[in-house]
């Protein structure tokens, strides 16, 4: 099998990554508060989450790091590792809405090979979220 | 400071959560559940030789999964049973107390020290970094509580460290609430797609003219620091930053954080004209820090016609928007009786 995807050398500081929009489909924040094992009513029980103040079910943010990490390896390629997620969340991901990713490289590290990714997700009503990613990227081949 | 302020305070520096190790090791079917739910592709997490490919021993989990291995699963959430010594559980106690009882998540920072592989055995220790006083958000008064959640392997090596902010607030009424509320409720004025409609949340205040030249005072706030320029030749303080010491000519800087205390040096009340982003009228001063410099400000927590010249105020962080956190001040103590 051969190493795919980016190369140290080959990133440069401002480049864009591709955007992503992603379907927020109601089973999609169900199924995904589940995989991380987060059982707030909020994120599954549409009735309970009008009674505490929402419009509905919204997405839970182990969810909103996951696809934040799922997006930066993406274009990063296997051979990358998640060194930092850190993230801040604005308005709500709810069912029937679309979030679209966007993130441009915003710094790089030489000596630990590393990228900083500047990430943001938003939905109709403005920006889900907002944050960093850094990894390590692979150079010359070698990871 | 109250009594209550002070009991809340206490909790600052202290262990929420003896660590204790998550329900399950790393293991492939809780990856696969997550990599299915999340649709994330990459294929380091579920095939081992691929992820061989990439120069690792075998698969490895996603990173971002990292506080899934700990959380307490559904027995435990339904039915939550506090035992003795659990700090969470007397923090939000005291939280209730305060009116405090809902709660959303605002912000996770990650710092990941290696990958997991399947046989880990994660376990996470959470203590108060620092508990906000009382903050008027969108969906209500609250305080946001952070923590730092350090989580280590079964050998008490640390494989990644969390920073963690939520806000625990008081719900408004229905009728009180914004059309929509948003999961970082603070900060009203986060819809920048939203069209300007009359029944939308308010528009965004005025983007400052951020440059490479004070790009760190402004980051510094993000972090609710406040920040002021010194010249690393000789010493001067100065602000608003620029590239040179209007004092001895150097190119040379660092900074020092500000302890946050001042007075009004100077104020007007804005009536007019309107703007969409700002409640009228709005009260916008200069205050003077301890330090010495000023800075242009706006005040809070006061009325247009208390404020006097020379007032004691006291450093507040306004949540503006995901993208903009400003300084701003309240009245140091509370105001005389006329």
């Amino acid at each position: 099998m051969i190493l795919t995807g980016r190369d140290y050398a080959d990133v440069a500081v401002g480049e864009e990554l591709p955007e992503l929009s992603i379907p927020l489909t109601r089973t999609m924040i169900v199924a995904t508060a589940i995989a991380s094992r987060d059982y707030q009513d909020v994120h599954h029980d549409p009735g309970l989450a009008v009674e505490r103040g929402s419009r509905d079910v919204f997405m839970n943010i182990l969810t909103t790091n996951g696809l934040v990490d799922r997006y930066a390896t993406s274009w990063a390629g296997p051979a990358a590792r998640v060194r930092a997620i850190r993230i801040r969340l604005g308005a709500p991901n709810y069912p029937g809405d679309t979030m679209t990713l966007t993130g441009t490289v915003s710094a790089k590290d030489d000596a630990a090979r590393r990228v900083e990714i500047a990430v943001r997700g938003t939905n109709s009503l403005g920006a889900h979220v907002t944050g960093t990613v850094v990894i390590e990227l692979p150079e010359g081949g070698r990871p | 400071m109250n009594e209550y302020e002070e009991r809340l305070r206490s909790w600052v520096g202290r262990e929420l959560s003896v660590p204790k190790p998550g329900q399950d090791p790393v293991n492939v079917p809780m990856i696969r559940h997550w990599v299915e739910a999340m649709a994330d592709p990459n294929p380091v997490y579920l095939d081992e030789e691929a992820a061989r490919a990439t120069g690792r021993d075998g698969i490895v989990a996603p990173a971002s999964m990292m506080q899934a291995w700990t959380m307490r699963g559904y027995a435990a959430t339904v039915n939550p049973r506090p035992g003795a010594g659990d700090g969470m559980a007397e923090l939000i106690a005291l939280l209730d107390e305060g009116g405090y009882t809902s709660v959303v998540a605002t912000d996770s920072e990650f710092e990941f020290h290696r990958e997991l592989v399947p046989g880990d055995h994660v376990s996470a220790g959470e203590v108060v970094e620092a508990i906000s006083p009382e903050k008027n958000t969108a969906l209500g008064a609250g305080r946001f509580i952070t923590t730092v959640r350090t989580y280590r392997d079964q050998d008490g090596e640390v494989v990644a460290v969390q920073r963690w902010r939520t806000l625990r607030f008081r719900p408004k009424a229905p009728q009180e609430r914004p059309e929509a509320p948003q999961e970082r409720p603070e900060a009203p004025q986060e819809r920048p797609e939203a069209p300007q409609e009359r029944e939308k949340p308010r528009a965004l205040r005025p983007r400052p003219a951020v440059n490479l030249d004070n790009a760190f005072w402004f980051e510094a706030a993000r972090e609710h620091r406040l920040v002021v320029q010194r010249c690393a030749a000789c010493k001067a303080l100065r602000h608003p930053p620029g590239p040179c010491c209007p004092q001895c000519g150097s190119f040379d800087w660092d900074t020092v954080d500000s302890a946050g205390d001042g007075h009004v040096y100077s104020y007007v009340v804005n009536h007019h004209p309107p703007h969409p982003a700002f409640d009228m009228p709005y009260i916008v001063a200069v205050v003077e820090l301890a330090e010495g410099t000023r800075l242009i400000t706006n005040l809070t927590g006061v009325a247009p016609e208390e404020v006097e010249i020379g007032m004691p105020v006291v450093l507040e962080w306004l949540e503006a928007d995901p993208e903009l956190t400003l300084p701003v001040f309240r009245p140091a103590a509370p105001r005389k009786e006329r």
